[in-house]
């Protein structure tokens, strides 16, 4: 790779950043200052508006490069993950936008303690949104070293770290700075931008194949040396029943994690009503339905078009598939367009990778703030503004995120980001539906639904292949394994439901009927809303 | 809304306006609906008070309504279902294309095989069942849940005390 498309691609990625700072500053200039501003941006964007902006926290980097890289490789498994990212967004849609958005102010806590009592559940459900976010955070930092080192040839370990560095101090800069309203506009830039990127690149694989997609699987396949198993399931999954049942746990975590994230609960928040929200989820569907269709080209595109051997050899996970993609529908390496379209890609990639990352830190800012913080603090203290709290909230988290980002170098990003989903799946998703939708559903029930999901989950990992036990662990010289998967969620999401049935079957305290009727006429009306 | 901050609850809500959504492009300007920001942190809640109760008793009222009951089994009819639908294929198209690749890779029409026709057919049903639920429930609960929220907050403001 020449040093020219490195110069352009730096040249790209600085150019965002003007713009997404120049954001910022023009934001803040006009920020009030208020919570209501800081963590829900005003309330008032469109459904449009916020549709693009869900899209843009979904879609990350992983997706991008991660999913059409493994398509790219592993043929049918890599389309596997494709479908449970999607799918996903209907338990959002029916279940959580609207109910949530008429029930809560800025934070998930916020509807699991509507009916409790409340801070016990608001440590609890706020403990678990950090969990889930600093998870989350990792993987993108992580990917965005990994990217570094990838696109522009920086393959030491001193420029992964400076990256890492560098993309936690200017995500601490917008969330601080501009709160919600700034970081929603970077989303909706990033998510036009990509969308751009991948449309034009899926255009001009179809063209290359004259819009016959069965032509493009017969190339794919036979390029691949797998003929056509490369088009049909377990290549990469199918091993023993260990590794197949790892898949249904992944699958089934990645379904039911979605509706758990914290950086997606909020965004629903910066819409005015509930239908409002339930529109905008429906464009993010739509978005990120097409996006994942067009991945999906894009995959196979680089199969038949790149060959599996030649992206294996720039990476073995992968991930330079979409760039060594572009740079060959340019024109091939040293041409103009080949130049112009890998810089394209990697600086749309980083852009993508700094906007997903400036989301996860603003909800859990607001984690630490609304829930955690407004109920720890010492009653006699001092109070200081809960926006204030929030500022530092995330310059502390962007601290941590460096910190575990630069430990956790060498870890698998799509390994990290499946266990965000879990986690949010085990913890977050079983108090969420209880508190919507069960009468009977108590404190107890609350609390011990979201340990009884986050304890089994981070555990289960710690005793899994992933830390030890294995020549990939992250300790392979000692080793503690006594759980086979590397995903937790078959046994964790379970676990989360059964702890918070258990919970409230053997509380003292009933249930406060007025307080779930409250709940529910809330929840489907909109009635007192925020 | 916090609950522990009933004072300003009743004040916010007279300004509330359900008609938000024709507004809702005018992103620049306006701040939040309640006037004075909420700059402090909300206290850790405090016994309810008389006028809490008698809200509470307006939201226990309207839960047993014939409106809202009706309001909630339409969205139940539709939601129930619709969940379990999908779950169910969902998790039966991951399964079968772990355990039984092979029928997976029964040819369909050219290039094409099993596998490919249920990973896209995930995708039309992902996109039917959004469209489906978007259509249901504006046409058969929005106008009933809107008139339920302006019934509800009348109601609230009454059992407070007439604070509007």
């Amino acid at each position: 790779m020449s040093g020219d498309h490195q110069m352009l691609a730096v040249l790209l990625f600085s150019a965002f950043l003007a713009v997404t700072l120049g954001i910022t500053t023009w934001v803040s200039r006009k920020r009030q200052g208020s919570a209501e501003e800081f963590y829900a941006g005003g309330r008032l964007f469109s459904p449009m508006e916020n549709g693009f902006a869900i899209a843009g926290d979904y879609m990350s980097a992983a997706s991008f490069l991660g999913i059409a890289g493994l398509i790219s490789l592993f043929g049918y498994d890599g389309l596997l993950y494709t479908v449970g990212f999607l799918v996903a967004w209907l338990l959002v849609l029916l279940l959580v936008a609207e109910l949530v958005r008429n029930c809560g102010r800025f934070t998930l806590a916020d509807v699991v303690a509507a009916r409790m009592s409340e801070r016990p559940v608001r440590i609890a459900a706020g403990t678990s949104s950090v969990t889930v976010s600093v998870l989350y955070l990792v993987a993108q930092m992580v990917g965005a070293g990994s990217l570094v080192a990838l696109l522009l040839g920086g393959t030491s370990g001193a420029a992964q770290a400076w990256t890492v560095i560098g993309v936690g101090a200017l995500m601490v800069i917008y969330v601080s700075l501009g709160g919600m309203r700034a970081t929603t506009w970077i989303q909706i830039v990033k998510a036009v931008l990509l969308l751009a990127g991948t449309i034009a690149l899926t255009v001009m694989v179809l063209v290359r194949f004259h819009g016959d997609f069965d032509q493009l699987l017969v190339t794919a396949a036979e390029r691949s040396v797998h003929g056509n198993a490369f088009l049909a399931p377990g290549l990469k999954y199918g091993g023993d029943w260990t590794a197949r049942l790892d898949f249904i746990s992944l699958g089934i975590a990645l379904v039911l994690g979605t509706a758990g994230l914290p950086h997606i609960l909020s965004r629903f928040y910066t819409v005015p009503t509930a239908r409002a929200a339930r529109r905008s989820t429906v464009w993010s569907i739509g978005l990120i339905g097409g996006f994942y269709l067009m991945t999906i080209v894009l995959g196979f595109g680089a199969a038949a078009v790149v060959g599996p051997d030649e992206v294996r050899r720039s990476n073995a996970a992968g991930n330079t598939a979409v760039p060594l993609l572009a740079l060959d529908l340019g024109g091939g390496a040293g041409s103009a367009g080949g130049t112009v379209l890998f810089a394209v890609v990697a600086a749309i990639a980083f852009a993508t990778i700094l906007a997903v990352v400036a989301g996860i830190t603003l909800a859990s800012s607001a984690s630490v703030a609304h829930d955690l913080y407004a109920s720890l603090r010492r009653p006699g203290g001092k109070t200081r503004s809960e926006v204030a709290v929030a500022r530092v909230a995330a310059v502390g988290i962007g601290v941590v995120a460096i910190g575990l980002g630069l430990l956790a170098r060498d870890m698998n990003v799509a390994f990290l980001v499946g266990l965000a989903f879990a986690v949010a799946a085990s913890a977050n998703l079983p108090a969420l539906v209880y508190s919507l939708f069960w009468s009977s559903f108590t404190t107890r029930g609350a609390v011990w639904a979201v340990y009884g999901g986050l304890v089994p989950a981070i555990g289960l990992v710690l005793l899994s292949p992933v830390v030890s036990g294995s020549p990939g662990s992250l300790f392979p010289g000692i080793d503690f394994q006594y759980f086979p998967l590397e995903n937790p969620g078959i046994v964790s999401i379970p676990l989360g439901f059964l702890a918070g049935w258990l919970g409230t079957v053997t509380s003292a305290e009933p249930a406060d009927e007025a307080r779930h009727a409250e709940t529910e006429v809330r929840s489907l009306t909109g009635a007192g809303a925020v | 809304m916090d609950r522990s901050e009933a004072g300003t609850v009743s004040r916010d809500m007279k300004y509330e306006d359900p008609w938000y959504d024709a507004l809702a492009t005018g992103w620049g300007e306006a701040d939040g609906p309640g006037g004075p920001a909420r700059t402090t942190v909300p206290a850790a809640r405090t016994g309810p008070t008389g006028a809490e109760i008698r809200a509470r008793n307006v939201y226990v009222e309207v839960q047993r309504s014939a409106a809202f009951q009706e309001v909630r089994s339409r969205y139940r009819r539709f939601v129930v279902p619709g969940v379990i639908g999908f779950l169910a294929w969902y998790v039966a198209y991951v399964v079968t294309a772990t355990t039984a690749p092979g029928f997976m890779a029964r040819p369909v029409s050219g290039a094409v095989n099993v596998g490919m026709v249920a990973g896209l057919g995930q995708f039309l049903t992902t996109f039917l069942l959004t469209w489906a639920y978007a259509r249901h429930a504006r046409l058969r609960r929005d106008r009933a849940a809107l008139q339920l929220r302006w019934d509800t907050q009348e109601l609230t403001r009454g059992a407070q005390g007439g604070a509007s």
